[in-house]
């Protein structure tokens, strides 16, 4: 659909991402045109300033965090494969994969949403959600209607609810357990046009 | 328990016997239209040993008791069998494992069935309730405004595609697939049907694609199968109603032609779009007009829940009356209305509309589900063993294949495909009931075999119901269908549940990606920018949070109260635990459980929603759960006002409870109540400090799909906070107790005191939604026009929102809010 040359040709590396991502060749020249769009400046990396151009994401709540999710820490700009690779944690896992132990994770599987997710929480990647942090994530996501001290009794709470070593704060296996029974697979994955 | 199934059974009986014993005195055909509109006249009788009008010359005596039956026959017996039908549900939940196991409307088919034994015994017709006016125009409506009614529209709207996929090209399937079945079979000399042609066949198989799901959905509900289905089947029924109908009307009028031509089959096409966007258009445009109504009703609330039925069932007969899909037509016009005009009406009148709404359409179900019985003993059958085995067969086997077919296509379009079991459940689910049984009785006399399609549907549905219905639920659990968890136990799911929810908002935006989000926010763009400047009175803020705030606290009291033996200054609350806690070194807090539902409360409403949420269930027998809270609330009523006495407030711990109590942390109620207010209230309204718009809140809850920024300023309670005078103001106030809230210390503080005594004085019965009610009513008289909770998806970011915050009002206790809802 885009006028600009995009065949996978240009796209660096195309193949590898096809292979380490799971997503298909349409897959990815949708989102290599996606890149570029958000691209303005056309340097090949995005900024975040580039991705605070996206009017709705502004908007979201923790719209924030999942911009920041894309860089890892230190990094200033992205490339369109670290891009695809953040994105890949969105496809809906496959259903077939056999259980091999020698495959690392997939980023699409149950556990990497989970990954994902608690890294929007910990962002200082210590690795464990702090009450702090906990809250930070509350008072962006609750309206305004709340009292700080409703939400310190909310934060309070979960804490409670998940913390199983009694360290005040949640560690991901923590933050794993207090989520089985969610369907994990359904409530993180889009489904990408292609 | 054994006395009251033999009381139940006693009543039954009674009324059983009553009706026999009048309908055989009198050897007349009861005529039953629920309303006398047949142009019945009753003359009042003369009485032939009553005074007359000639003197005569023997005296007659003033008689002392007389009886006329005739007079009041027809409304009589309408409410002996409307009485009769809701005795049987009442004997039904008597015993509880019966409903769990065998379904409602079976329960209900086997009672008619039983009282059309008796009434078949003493030779007598039932009323004719199914004739085609009866049903269609009195006891349809109802049932279908209901559905219509308490549609979950997010699930249903995002599912849309696939409800209209199955409702009409799987009916179309259904019905032509059937149809043409049995024409082959019909064809087989050796049963005797040769004579049935094609346009009849099909007509017939129309009318038995027509599916039912009361049964299947209490069944879902019950075991809570994933919304998707759940969905699919609802909407799937809603909606082939309309189309079976419409094909009905269309093989009908077909079938007395001699000849079919192909501009026939085009011109039948175009009508079904005629037929079906008519309807919706309808019911949309009538929509708009009760919404458009209901702005102006603010001084006539007695009279608001008429607007919403009137409309209803004027949408419905004037689609009857251009003989297009009344049913989408009632079924657009309740949504469309809906949204709009529970946010214009009272709380009471809401609570009125839907407990009406609700009430009606169950004594519509039981009535027909009631007469399906009565009436498959006293009609004339004809049995014809292969043309009705050979069409319960025709009946699976081609829902089966339309399931699996239908699905395997739609599949690739949804989000969330339907696995094998899913499609089982579809298929399974898909029950027989009412409308082909009202469908068929509207045949015309001119096919030859109508008896014979009487039989059929009967049969069809008996077997339906019972067979499918009782078992669908074991066979559900047994093969283990998705479910949809909605006990969220804790709140780090519901926490991180909506954070998911936000991320994939999130990187559908990043990804540009349009799913029908995309249309969802420029509809709602447009409803914000446009329809709700029209439709909605401006001076009707959404329900306050506040008064949520109040409600939730209330009912912590009240717990708090039952836990502590009424006395509260010994009560730990949540703000006194969470200073002691702050102080001291973290003991363990306990959360009571008020606090949980609370708390689950607070983010449930108060998260900022996400486009995407999926949410509320609605019960098809029950009204939307939400009524927990409030019924604690009234419930402690009594025991509030008992402990809430003047004398118990005089310790100093007093003021922080008491303000946690009165308030969310120290704002005054004055803030929100000016003393201006008292002028516009009266007595009653002024109870409403302990309001709760609860269930208004929550009722909106799942059809908003907005985010809930709201534009009230409650951050203004850490200003308050500072202001020492507060407690001071309480102390002071405590002894001043003995008034109601109307009194003149109206000053800031003392609205804390006044909120206290309101409760004494509220009336006992319906108080509830009658002061949320008029809390809201008081509440928006006095915060004046301005204040209006915008729901704009692109409402002003945090930016704008975190203003407020610092501007700190030098004196907020008696800063009247300004809220400028136009202030984008």
């Amino acid at each position: 659909m885009g006028s600009n040359s995009s065949s996978m040709n240009n796209i660096p590396n195309a193949e590898q991402l096809v292979q380490e991502t799971g997503f298909s060749a349409a897959h990815i020249l949708r989102l290599y045109e996606r890149f570029q769009f958000l691209d303005k400046d056309d340097t090949g990396q995005l900024r975040p300033e580039d991705f605070g151009a996206v009017r709705e994401l502004a908007m979201n709540p923790i719209g924030d965090r999942i911009i920041s999710a894309f860089f890892s820490p230190g990094q200033e700009t992205l490339d369109f494969a670290s891009f695809v690779r953040v994105l890949a944690h969105f496809r809906p896992a496959d259903s077939n994969r056999t259980r091999d132990g020698a495959q690392p994770e997939p980023a699409n599987s149950s556990m990497g949403k989970l990954k994902f997710a608690f890294q929007l929480y910990d962002q200082d990647r210590d690795g464990k959600i702090s009450r702090a942090e906990l809250l930070q994530v509350l008072r962006a996501m609750l309206g305004m209607q709340v009292t700080e001290e409703q939400l310190q009794s909310i934060a309070e709470r979960a804490i409670q609810e998940a913390d199983f070593d009694q360290d005040d704060a949640i560690s991901f296996d923590e933050f794993r357990k207090s989520l089985e029974k969610v369907n994990i697979d359904h409530k993180m994955s889009i489904r990408f046009l292609s | 328990m054994d006395l009251r199934i033999s009381k139940g059974s006693g009543f039954l009986l009674f009324v059983v016997i009553c009706l026999s014993l009048l309908h055989g005195s009198r050897g007349e055909i009861p005529e039953i239209p629920p309303k006398p509109s047949s142009g019945v006249t009753i003359v009042p009788q003369i009485k032939p040993d009553g005074p007359q009008a000639f003197p005569d010359a023997e005296k007659a005596n003033l008689p002392v008791f007389t009886m006329d039956y005739t007079r009041i026959q027809i409304p009589f017996e309408i409410t002996l069998w409307v009485l009769l039908a809701s005795f049987a549900k009442i004997g039904f939940h008597v015993y509880h494992k019966i409903t769990i196991w065998v379904p409602e409307s079976c329960l209900l088919i086997s009672i008619g069935l039983i009282v059309g034994a008796i009434m078949y015994s003493v030779n007598e017709e039932p009323p004719a309730v199914l004739t085609t006016n009866v049903f269609f125009l009195y006891m349809l409506p109802p049932i279908v405004l209901d559905s219509g009614y308490f549609m979950p529209t997010r699930p249903f709207f995002e599912n849309i595609g696939t409800v209209l996929w199955f409702a009409v090209v799987g009916t179309l399937w259904n019905s032509i697939g059937i149809g043409m079945s049995l024409f082959a079979i019909c064809q087989i000399e050796a049963f005797g049907v040769q004579e049935i042609n094609l346009q009849e066949n099909l007509l017939f198989a129309t009318i038995i694609s027509a599916v039912d799901p009361v049964a299947v959905l209490s069944v879902f509900e019950d075991v809570s199968v994933n919304e998707q289905l759940y969905i699919v089947v609802f909407g799937e029924c809603l909606f082939n109603d309309a189309v079976t109908v419409v094909l009905y009307n269309m093989f009908n009028f077909v079938a007395e032609m001699p000849v079919v031509e192909p501009v026939d089959v085009f011109l039948g096409v175009a009508r079904f779009f005629v037929v079906g966007l008519g309807g919706m258009g309808f019911g949309i445009l009538f929509g708009f007009v009760a919404a458009f109504t209901t702005r102006f009703t603010s001084k006539v609330r007695e009279i608001e829940p008429l607007f919403i039925f009137m409309y209803s069932y004027l949408a419905y007969l004037v689609a009857e009356l251009f003989a297009i899909s009344s049913i989408m037509a009632i079924v657009t016009c309740a949504l469309t209305m809906k949204y709009y005009v529970e946010e214009n009406v009272s709380q009471r009148s809401c609570t009125t509309i839907r407990h009406v709404v609700k009430m009606l359409g169950s004594i519509s179900e039981t009535l027909i589900f009631f007469f399906l019985g009565v009436v498959t003993i006293t009609t004339e059958h004809e049995w014809n063993w292969g043309y009705i085995l050979f069409t319960l067969l025709f009946a699976f086997v081609w829902r089966g294949l339309g399931v699996l077919v239908l699905t395997q296509i739609i599949n690739p379009f949804r989000t969330i495909p339907f696995n094998l079991k899913d499609q089982f459940g579809l298929a399974y689910g898909g029950l027989r009931g009412a409308i082909s049984f009202a469908l068929v009785f509207t045949l015309p006399d001119n096919i030859g075999r109508k008896k014979l399609f009487v039989t059929a549907t009967i049969t069809i549905i008996l077997f339906t119901v019972f067979l499918q219905g009782i078992s669908i639920r074991p066979l559900i659990e047994f093969i283990n269908v998705r479910r949809t968890n909605r006990n969220l136990d804790t709140i780090n799911v519901e926490v991180h549940c909506r954070l998911m929810e936000h991320t994939i908002a999130g990187i559908e935006d990043l990804c540009g990606q349009w799913s029908h989000f995309y249309w969802k926010d420029k509809f709602m763009k447009f409803n914000n920018r446009i329809l709700r400047r029209i439709l909605i009175r401006d001076n009707r803020a959404e329900s306050s949070i506040v008064a949520l705030y109040k409600k939730l606290e209330l009912q912590n009291a009240m717990e708090i109260l039952d836990t502590v033996a009424g006395d509260i200054s010994a009560a730990p609350s949540i703000v006194s635990l969470y200073e002691e806690k702050k102080s001291s070194a973290k003991p363990k807090r306990k959360f009571l459980a008020a606090d949980l539902r609370n708390m689950h409360d607070i983010l449930s409403k108060n998260m900022y929603k996400i486009r995407q949420r999926t949410v509320a269930y609605t019960g098809k027998h029950t009204l939307p759960n939400d009524s927990h809270t409030k019924e604690i609330l009234i419930r402690r009523h009594a025991s509030i006002r008992r402990s809430l006495r003047p004398g118990s407030f005089q310790t100093t711990v007093v003021p922080r409870s008491h303000k946690y109590l009165s308030l969310p942390a120290g704002q005054s109620l004055d803030s929100k109540f000016p003393p201006k207010r008292l002028s516009y209230t009266d007595d009653q309204e002024t109870m409403s400090e302990v309001a709760y718009p609860s269930s208004r809140s929550r009722f909106r809850q799942p059809s908003r799909s907005s985010s809930s920024r709201a534009m009230m300023p409650l951050h203004r309670l850490d200003t308050l906070q500072e202001a020492p005078s507060v407690d001071t103001l309480n102390e002071s106030r405590v002894g001043e107790r003995g008034r109601t809230g109307r009194g003149t210390p109206r000053a800031n503080s003392s609205s804390s005191d006044s909120r206290v005594p309101a409760p004494r004085r509220q009336p006992h019965s319906s108080a509830d939604s009658g002061s949320a009610d008029n809390f809201r009513n008081g509440h928006h008289e006095a915060a004046g026009e301005e204040e209006e909770e915008e729901r704009q998806p692109s409402s002003p970011t945090p930016a704008w929102a975190a203003e407020p915050r610092d501007s700190a009002a030098q004196n907020p206790l008696l800063r009247r809010p300004q809220w400028n809802p136009k202030k984008m």
